[in-house]
């Protein structure tokens, strides 16, 4: 008798020929993040990831956390090996079950016999274990439609597998079968969501920070760090790039129209993140602009923040409402961080009256009224590299 | 380095690392009966009657604490629980530091009736205030006795006074922990029942602080446990602290004038070059504690400019240090203009302050006015 961690993809059963790649960036994703907590081995088959530890020193709590926030996994669950019999699924399961029944009143059984040697059928396997737990556990009734906890058992090639406790995963495709970005990130509650949200859908996500000191501080600065170790819980380990900022921002003050301010800084940041992106053979920039949040976010704004880009920018959240926003920031652990109460480089020039309606025309215009090049080329070359992980 | 930040917190002087050291090598815990144990007693009871002379206690009415803030959560939840079933007034400040007004406002939400006195229009406190604001019904008065972001004074003494002669049965509490070491501070010339003190603020170390009760007043324990501080706040004693804030108050308490006119002047020379810049003002009365001076820089961000001259070297707070960048409310309180108020600059001085530093602060800020975007 052992205990088990099951790992049931979602997307990646519909995919087809190319399903195994997905399958083994999953499988190293696994193994990267459940390193540091025991040996385990990781192994799949069936379209099922067995996730089984090795010795005792295996951390099996921590493991299923840290399996939650795997992107590619839609469920997965405790389970139970037992010898491939009768006698052993009826005894060596009660302790397991009297976990997964706590709080609950009705359950089902069901069987799957991959094996079709087992001498039982499914019916009958059910029949014998429903009546098994009825006798060991009164509290509990049978109800077949809408039952509170569903009691799975797998009679598979060497073991028959017990489960009944299901846990929802972080669903979405492993991250590193969707190709590579770069995430603006300022410190505020959009970004981190807009990062974890491109993540679930398969991408290996880099960030980068705009900082202006003297106008922010280290400690907005040890802020963004902590939301980048807070999304590497799902992304995996991050780059993170730190731009200096301020020489960009003091000139855009002094030498563009105040109403435009924004834009053209949007437009700056735009141009470095893809120099780095290029650098760094990233596809994409992403951001957590959400449509008429703010005088930059709207798609007039838009129009003239993309007219600086030359690859696509992905907005994950732009359709989404601030209190959709913040719901995922708080299920992921980001909210608590985010709303720390340091400046950031974005509230401290802000215009007084920003154009909601800018005029790609009026902006060029006003932005090649002086030669940014340079600033941009030092701001690059001065940009700090570091690589965040969550799980060393 | 320019540290213009003691408000906050202050450097340890050499007399008060030298105890610790001392303490930590003294390891005894002083509840055991050997030897190391009673040594370590005494080295606790030495601090402790310095202490107490310098506030004119006696020994046995100072109470160690883990911090100012303990001591006054102490007081006056405890004043809440001994008296507060048939008394349910609270008179206090509105400029009170956190560990005083979070506490008020709980028991406001448990259903006392709260009196926070504001100060006038010059923003100064009336004794008479206060005074008029206790009643029969009344079972705590805290206040202040120096602002920790305007230096402002409160004449704590005339009002307890005044009360203790209408009520004596009225608690009396005061916050002393930018007055102490700093202003003469005479439990009995202020007539508290309570005094907070804390050992980090006059170059002692973080983590200790303390609390007098007179002799014969009566509120509930706050910590249980194996009865150390004869009862009343159990848990063994941090004795390498206490000796070090022993040390820290041997150090200061023979020079308090002394340091007051040094620093006296210091301000006087600060506050006359603000004024000197065009867009400088000076929030901090000239009655205050000259230890703390209030300024704003009109047109620029507190946090900016704060770190524009941490780039200097020069270290200021904004605000308050506890609060961390949230507005303060207290600045309104004293009538700070609406525009200036995302602009203030506490500079917190102490006696190894120099004109010299002051001199660098200006010009720093000069530079910051002339080259730091402006608020729009």
């Amino acid at each position: 008798m052992k205990e088990y961690i099951l790992c049931k993809y979602g997307e990646i059963a519909l995919k087809g020929l190319n399903k195994s790649s997905f399958e083994s960036v999953l499988t190293k994703n696994i193994k990267r993040r459940l390193s540091g907590i025991g040996n385990f081995s990781v192994t799949r088959a069936q379209s099922t990831i067995y996730v089984e530890p090795l010795d005792d020193s295996c951390d099996m709590d921590e493991a299923v956390e840290r399996l939650k926030k795997v992107f590619g996994i839609a469920k997965l669950t405790k389970a139970l090996e037992v010898e491939k019999s009768m006698e052993a699924i009826l005894c060596d399961s009660m302790d397991y079950l009297a976990e997964a029944f706590e709080g609950y009143s009705t359950f089902k059984v069901n069987a799957k016999r991959a094996d079709k040697k087992f001498p039982f059928k499914s019916p009958e396997i059910c029949a014998e274990l429903g009546h098994k737990i009825l006798e060991q556990f009164p509290g509990m009734r049978v109800d077949v439609h809408e039952p509170d906890v569903t009691v799975t058992v797998e009679i598979r090639e060497r073991h028959a597998f017990i489960n009944a406790l299901k846990i929802d995963g972080a669903g979405g495709i492993p991250v590193g079968t969707g190709g590579r970005g770069l995430l603006l990130l300022s410190g505020g509650i959009d970004s981190p969501v807009a990062g974890y949200m491109i993540a679930k859908r398969g991408v290996v996500v880099q960030a980068v920070h705009f900082e202006a000191p003297p106008y922010t501080s280290e400690r907005a600065r040890l802020k963004v760090e902590k939301l980048v170790s807070e999304i590497a819980e799902y992304c995996g380990d991050v780059v993170f790039h730190c731009v200096p900022f301020t020489r960009i921002q003091e000139c855009i003050r002094d030498k563009c129209p105040e109403e435009l301010f924004t834009i053209i800084m949007r437009r700056l940041m735009f141009e470095i993140a893809q120099r780095i992106a290029d650098k760094e053979d990233l596809a994409c920039v992403i951001t957590g602009e959400s449509l008429g949040q703010v005088a930059s976010q709207t798609m007039y704004a838009m129009v003239c923040t993309d007219a600086a880009c030359r690859m696509p920018v992905l907005r994950p959240c732009i359709g989404m409402d601030k209190a959709e926003i913040v719901e995922i920031s708080r299920k992921i652990g980001t909210f608590e961080t985010s709303i720390e109460p340091y400046e950031d480089c974005c509230t401290v020039f802000t215009p007084k009256h920003p154009k909601t309606r800018p005029v790609l025309d009026d902006v060029v215009k006003a932005q090649d009224s002086f030669d940014f090049e340079p600033l941009i080329a030092e701001a690059v070359e001065n940009t700090e590299v570091k690589v965040i992980k969550k799980f060393v | 380095m320019i540290y213009f930040d003691n408000a906050a917190t202050t450097k340890p002087c050499r007399e008060s690392v030298e105890a610790v050291v001392r303490g930590l090598e003294c390891f005894g815990n002083p509840s055991s009966l050997h030897g190391l144990g009673l040594a370590a007693e005494q080295e606790r009871e030495k601090a402790r009657a310095v202490i107490a002379a310098s506030v004119g206690a006696a020994p046995e009415e100072i109470f160690f604490t883990s911090c100012a803030t303990e001591s006054s959560n102490t007081v006056i939840f405890g004043a809440a629980r001994s008296e507060g079933k048939r008394k349910k007034r609270i008179v206090t400040t509105s400029v009170e530091h956190p560990s005083v007004a979070v506490c008020c406002n709980k028991l406001e939400e448990e259903g006392f009736e709260v009196v926070r006195i504001r100060p006038r229009e010059d923003g100064s406190f009336d004794a008479a205030d206060i005074i008029s604001a206790v009643d029969g019904n009344t079972c705590l008065v805290t206040c202040m006795l120096v602002n920790n972001e305007t230096g402002c004074i409160l004449p704590v003494g005339r009002a307890f006074t005044a009360i203790k002669k209408k009520f004596p049965r009225v608690m009396t509490h005061c916050d002393c922990v930018q007055a102490y070491m700093k202003l003469p501070v005479s439990v009995k010339k202020l007539s508290a029942d309570f005094i907070s003190l804390s050992a980090h603020k006059i170059h002692g170390p973080k983590g200790i602080g303390a609390l007098y009760i007179r002799r014969g007043v009566h509120i509930p324990e706050f910590i249980l446990g194996g009865g150390q501080e004869r009862g009343f706040r159990s848990g063994t004693e941090s004795v390498p602290l206490i000796m070090g804030f022993g040390a820290a108050c041997e150090r200061l308490s023979g020079s308090i004038q002394e340091r007051f006119d040094r620093v006296s002047k210091l301000r006087d020379i600060l506050t006359e070059k603000c004024r000197s810049l065009e867009g400088v003002f000076v929030n901090s009365r000239e009655d205050a504690s000259p230890y703390v001076v209030s300024i704003a820089v009109e047109g620029l961000k507190s946090e900016p400019l704060l770190h524009f001259l941490e780039q200097r070297e020069i270290y200021v707070s904004s605000g308050s240090a506890c609060s961390k960048g949230k507005k303060s409310s207290v600045i309104a309180e004293f009538h700070v203009p609406e525009r200036l108020r995302d602009s203030v600059l506490r500079i917190s001085l102490c006696a190894d302050n120099t004109e010299e530093e002051t001199d660098q602060l200006i010009r720093a800020i000069a530079q910051a006015q002339s080259s730091l975007a402006r608020i729009r």
